[in-house]
């Protein structure tokens, strides 16, 4: 049960969005700033820092929601993004995807274990600045969104099924207030 | 030196922000909100001692320090009161209430996971609102991104901790929403 009396209808971060609209304004804001956007990055890789990040927080709610988006945008391949985020070191992806995600990784633990070594190694695999800068900035606003949704025990659909539905909404529409202030996406064999 | 060249040399936060301005607005914007908004019960002070906490958690020394001088401000106290809160806020002279959402706020520093039933229940009954608590979580869990942007980053910061103090009065006045990067 959540900590404070959010609608209950509302999953994760959406009834906390939906209790404070005022902060949900400027976190929306950020989130498509750094996830909508393929300058550099590309959303799916975007979202598969996110994914990571909330894996590596234990944030259930996040981590399959930002899973099931990146899904999306890599035309349903799940199993990559689920390699991603428990061991990205095995995974299909860039050698330069590979040194963002362990600079994502020492974020989650805390900005000072970033290295001098992880920065070089990100360069050296064609990283510009920008992908740093960006690479930073989700794995540390996800080391917010992951602690806003936990710490405040906010519900946790169990139901992976029901994952697509919200991803497909924000791949197709991005973030913003509607999430929480329209009707939830529901499946059409919803008995 | 900054890990990334940020084609400019601002301390802290405010380099990492002039480099990118968009996502440095939405960060000023949900700062105004959390910490100088006055439609909040909890005090701007309180609500910058969160920030400064949890920063101090965090080894921030940037932001404890931006933070801990505003906190110092509002409180009209000196900086050592804001020291003994940051060391061990539970022997400091400070209500239980303020005792009991710092408690909240330093389990989300550790996790969301850490907050428990009891910390919640116990600043319900010192008078916490449903809308303070969710406050103290999310002023926590923005400065857990806050401070990572700066040290992830590598950013500078002064050393002289005068330097904070001397600006505090500046930043209350104008709060976060309009900030001007390069005063």
């Amino acid at each position: 049960m959540p900590h404070i009396n959010v609608d209950e209808t509302l999953p994760g971060i959406r009834s906390l969005m939906a209790f404070s609209p005022d902060t949900a304004e400027p976190m929306g804001k950020l989130a498509n700033l750094l996830l909508r956007t393929n300058e550099g990055l590309s959303m799916a890789e975007r979202e598969m820092i996110a994914a990571h990040v909330s894996y590596l927080n234990d944030c259930f709610y996040c981590q399959q929601s930002h899973g099931a988006i990146a899904v999306c945008y890599l035309n349903g391949n799940e199993a990559l993004v689920e390699q991603v985020k428990k061991d990205y070191k095995q995974a299909d992806i860039s050698d330069k995807m590979k040194a963002l995600l362990s600079i994502a990784g020492s974020v989650q633990k805390g900005g000072k274990h970033v290295t001098e070594v992880q920065i070089e190694e990100a360069k050296e695999s064609g990283a510009t600045d920008k992908d740093i800068h960006d690479t930073v900035l989700i794995a540390a606003m996800f080391c917010m969104f992951n602690r806003y949704v936990d710490g405040l025990a906010a519900n946790t659909p169990t139901d992976l099924s029901t994952y697509p539905l919200r991803a497909k909404q924000i791949a197709e529409k991005g973030y913003g207030n509607y999430i929480f202030s329209t009707p939830q996406p529901a499946s059409i064999i919803n008995k | 030196m900054a890990f990334i060249n940020l084609e400019n040399d601002l301390p802290g936060i405010r380099g990492p922000m002039q480099y990118s301005p968009e996502t440095g607005q939405a960060l000023n914007e949900l700062a105004e909100i959390l910490l100088h908004d006055d439609n909040n019960t909890l005090s701007r002070g309180d609500r910058e001692m969160i920030g400064a906490y949890v920063s101090s958690q965090n080894d921030c020394f940037y932001c404890q320090n931006v933070h801990g001088a505003l906190a110092q401000h509002y409180f009209e106290c000196d900086m050592q009161l804001i020291d003994d809160i940051k060391k061990d806020y539970q022997s400091a002279s400070i209500s239980p209430k303020l005792k009991a959402l710092l408690s909240i706020a330093g389990s989300v520093q550790k996790s969301g996971k850490q907050v428990t039933t009891e910390q919640i229940e116990q600043a319900k009954n010192l008078g916490a609102t449903d809308k303070e608590i969710h406050d103290t979580v999310l002023i926590a869990a923005a400065f857990c991104m806050f401070n990572r942007y700066v040290d992830g980053l590598n950013t500078w910061a002064p050393q002289d901790r005068q330097v904070y103090v001397e600006r505090a009065p500046m930043r209350a006045k104008e709060g976060y929403a309009n900030i001007d990067l390069n005063k």
